[in-house]
C-alpha cells in the first residue's frame, strides 16, 4: 500500500497503483484514486479505454492485474447491498413481464432464493422509493411499455432501494432524449447531496453532467488524468494523455473535445471525442 | 351435407361418454400436472426468449422417446434423456442469445432424423409411432404416470426455489449479476428444468406441438397482466384448461388430442390479445395525464 493520506480514512473507494489489462493490452495502469462520500466522479474516455472494466472492478466482477482496490474498506465482492448499479437502459429485457414496482423490489430481495412472501414493510419501501424518483404514476405499468427515460428512473429507484453508499452508473444516459437525461442526472445529483452517496458515473458525453461533477477520471491510451473538469478537460492535459494534439473547446457551459483530423475520421459518429485512439 | 355431418361426427362424438371417461382418468391427472408445469415454465420461456429452444428440445425428446419405443423401455424415461441432452447442449453452447438459435437450428434436424430412424426400425403398432409426434390420449399407463408425476414434482420444486432470482436474471441480467445473482448457473439450471417440462409435454400433445403448452398460455397471460402473482396463475389456468378441455373433447372421437388442445390454447390467446390492446390503451392514458 502506498503512504496513507488524510483522505484514506473517509474514502469509500480507494485505488492504489491499480492496473487492468486484457492479456498484452493494458487498459489503464498506475491508477491512484480516492472517492469520498457525496463526491460525483465522472469517468470519461474513448470506447475501449476501460471505463466499463473500471466499473466491473468496483463490482468485484473483474480482478485488477496489479495494485490494490478497496471498496468500503475491503476488497470488492459481488452482490454488495451498499453499491447501487445502473447500467444503460437497453440491457433491460423488452420481454420482461414485470411492473415497474417489481423491478424496484428486485433491488431488495431479487437475489434471494426460495419463496418470499410480500410484507408490508417491503411494499411501503418500494412505494417510497418509487415516489422519490417520480415514478409513482407508472408504478403498475409493465416495464415493456415504459419509455427509456422512465425505465432509467425506475432503475435508479431500484439501485437506491437498499440505501447504498456508492452509486455506480454505466452510461445510464445512452439513448435518452435531453429531457430524460436531465431528469436522470438530477435524481443522481440530488441523492448524493441528500445522503452523501458517492457517485461514479461512466459516460461518453460529459455535458449533461458537467454542472454537477466534482472530479473527472479520464481514461485513454493506457493512462489516465484525474482532477476537476477545469483541470482535466483542457487541450494541454488531454493532448499529453493522448500523446497527440487534442483541442478542447469551451462554449459557455459546454465542453467539446475535438480530435486531430485523421483520428476523428475513423469514427465519425461522435465527433466531439478523439476516437480511433488505441494504446 | 352428409359428408360435413360425417366429419363433424368424427370431431365431436359423445357416445358412451361415461365409460370412456373412466379410461382417461390417468390422462386427466397427468394433464393437470402438465398444465401446472407448462404454465409456470412458459413464463420464463417468454421472458428469456426461448420458444425456439423449446421446439429444438422437443425434437430431441422425440428422438429419445422413439429410441425407447424401439428398445422396449419406458418411453417417458427415453423422452427425458433426449430432452436433457438437448437442453444441456443448448445451455452450454448457446449461453449468448446470438449463438443460441444457430445451435438449436443445428441440433433440431439431427434429433428429428434420429427419431425417424428409430421409428422406421420399430415394428410395433403404428399408433404408437404417430402418438409420439402428435400426442395420444389413453397412452398414460401407471408406470408412466409415476414418471410424469415425479418429474413434475422435481420441476415444481426447482421453480419454487429459484423463481425470484431467475426472474431478476431474466429481466435484467446485468443488474442481477451486480447484485450477486449467479446468472450463468441459473441460466443452465433453467435449461434443464425446461428440458424436463418439455419431456412431460411430449407425452400428451406430442413433440410437434409442445409450444402450445409451454409458450401459448404464458404469452396469453402476459397480454393481460404483468403482476408477478397473477401472470403465472393465469398461465397455469390457461394451460390446464387447454389440456383438460382437449382431452375431454377428444374422448369420443377418432382424432388425436392435439388439435383440440392447440385450438383451445390459441382461442384463449386471441381473447387475451384483444383484452391486452385495451390495457395498453389504458396505461397510455394514465401516463398522458400523469
Amino acid at each position: 500500500m502506498s503512504p496513507s493520506t488524510g483522505a484514506d480514512d473517509t474514502a469509500l473507494i480507494s485505488l492504489r497503483a491499480a492496473a487492468l489489462s486484457y492479456g498484452e493490452r493494458v487498459l489503464w495502469q498506475g491508477l491512484d484514486l480516492d472517492v469520498r462520500p457525496g463526491e460525483f466522479l465522472a469517468v470519461l474516455g474513448p470506447n475501449g479505454a476501460g471505463k466499463t472494466s473500471f466499473v466491473r472492478a468496483l463490482l468485484g466482477q473483474r480482478q485488477l492485474s496489479a495494485g490494490t482496490l478497496t471498496v468500503l474498506g475491503r476488497p470488492p465482492h459481488k452482490g454488495s447491498r451498499h453499491i447501487g448499479y445502473v447500467p444503460q437502459q437497453a440491457t433491460l429485457s423488452a420481454q420482461a413481464m414485470l411492473r415497474a414496482r417489481d423491478l424496484v423490489r428486485f433491488g431488495i430481495d431479487g437475489h434471494r432464493f426460495g419463496p418470499r412472501p410480500r410484507t408490508g414493510a417491503v411494499r411501503r419501501r418500494v412505494d417510497e422509493v418509487l415516489a422519490s424518483v417520480g415514478a409513482t404514476a407508472y408504478a403498475d405499468v409493465p416495464v415493456g411499455l415504459l419509455s427509456g427515460g422512465e425505465r432509467q428512473r425506475v432503475r435508479i429507484g431500484q439501485a437506491l432501494v437498499t440505501d447504498p453508499r456508492i452509486l455506480l452508473c454505466d452510461e445510464p444516459l445512452l439513448s435518452l432524449d435531453l429531457h430524460h437525461q436531465r431528469a436522470v442526472t438530477e435524481l443522481v445529483d440530488a441523492r448524493r447531496r441528500s445522503h452523501g452517496t458517492a457517485v461514479v458515473f461512466v459516460t461518453h458525453e460529459i455535458n449533461p453532467v458537467l454542472g454537477m461533477v466534482d472530479r473527472v477520471l479520464y481514461l485513454a491510451r493506457g493512462g489516465y488524468r484525474v482532477g476537476t473538469p477545469d483541470e482535466v478537460l483542457t487541450s494541454e492535459a488531454l493532448s499529453r494523455l493522448y500523446g497527440t494534439q487534442v483541442d478542447v473547446i469551451r462554449v459557455r457551459d459546454r465542453v467539446t473535445v475535438v480530435a486531430v483530423p485523421d483520428e476523428a475520421a475513423q469514427e465519425p459518429h461522435h465527433p466531439e471525442l478523439p476516437h480511433g485512439v488505441r494504446p | 351435407m352428409t359428408l360435413a355431418d360425417g366429419i363433424w361426427q368424427q370431431i365431436f362424438s359423445f357416445d358412451h361418454y361415461g365409460e370412456l371417461l373412466a379410461l382417461v382418468r390417468n390422462s386427466l391427472i397427468a394433464g393437470a400436472a402438465l398444465g401446472l408445469v407448462g404454465g409456470l415454465v412458459g413464463v420464463f420461456v417468454i421472458m428469456r426468449d426461448l420458444p425456439f429452444a423449446v421446439h429444438g428440445i422437443s425434437e430431441l425428446s422425440f428422438a429419445g422417446a422413439s429410441a425407447a419405443l424401439l428398445l422396449g423401455v419406458n418411453i417417458v424415461a427415453g423422452s427425458i434423456v433426449g430432452s436433457i441432452l438437448a437442453a444441456g447442449t443448448i445451455g452450454l453452447l448457446g449461453s449468448r442469445a446470438r449463438d443460441r438459435n444457430s445451435v438449436i437450428g443445428t441440433i433440431m434436424p439431427f434429433g428429428l432424423g434420429l427419431g425417424v430412424l428409430f421409428l422406421a426400425l420399430y415394428k410395433g403398432r403404428a399408433a404408437n409411432k404417430f402418438g409420439i409426434l402428435t400426442g395420444q390420449i389413453v397412452a398414460v399407463d401407471t408406470p408412466q404416470m409415476s414418471w410424469l408425476l415425479g418429474t413434475s414434482a422435481v420441476v415444481l420444486v426447482a421453480l419454487a426455489v429459484m423463481w425470484r432470482p431467475l426472474a431478476f436474471a431474466s429481466a435484467d441480467p446485468e443488474v442481477a449479476e451486480a447484485r450477486g445473482v449467479p446468472v450463468r448457473a441459473l441460466s443452465f439450471a433453467f435449461m434443464i428444468v425446461l428440458g424436463l417440462a418439455v419431456a412431460l409435454s411430449v407425452q400428451i400433445v406430442g413433440a410437434l406441438l409442445v409450444l402450445t403448452l409451454v409458450v401459448t398460455p404464458a404469452a396469453a397471460a402476459a397480454r393481460v397482466t404483468a403482476s408477478p402473482v397473477l401472470l403465472p396463475l393465469l398461465s397455469v389456468v390457461f394451460a390446464v384448461a387447454s389440456i383438460e378441455g382437449g382431452i375431454l373433447l377428444a374422448l369420443g372421437s377418432s382424432i388425436p388430442i392435439s388439435p383440440y388442445v392447440t385450438t383451445i390454447s390459441f382461442a384463449i390467446y386471441l381473447v387475451c390479445r384483444v383484452l391486452g390492446t385495451r390495457r395498453a390503451r389504458k396505461w397510455g392514458a394514465v401516463r398522458a395525464t400523469a
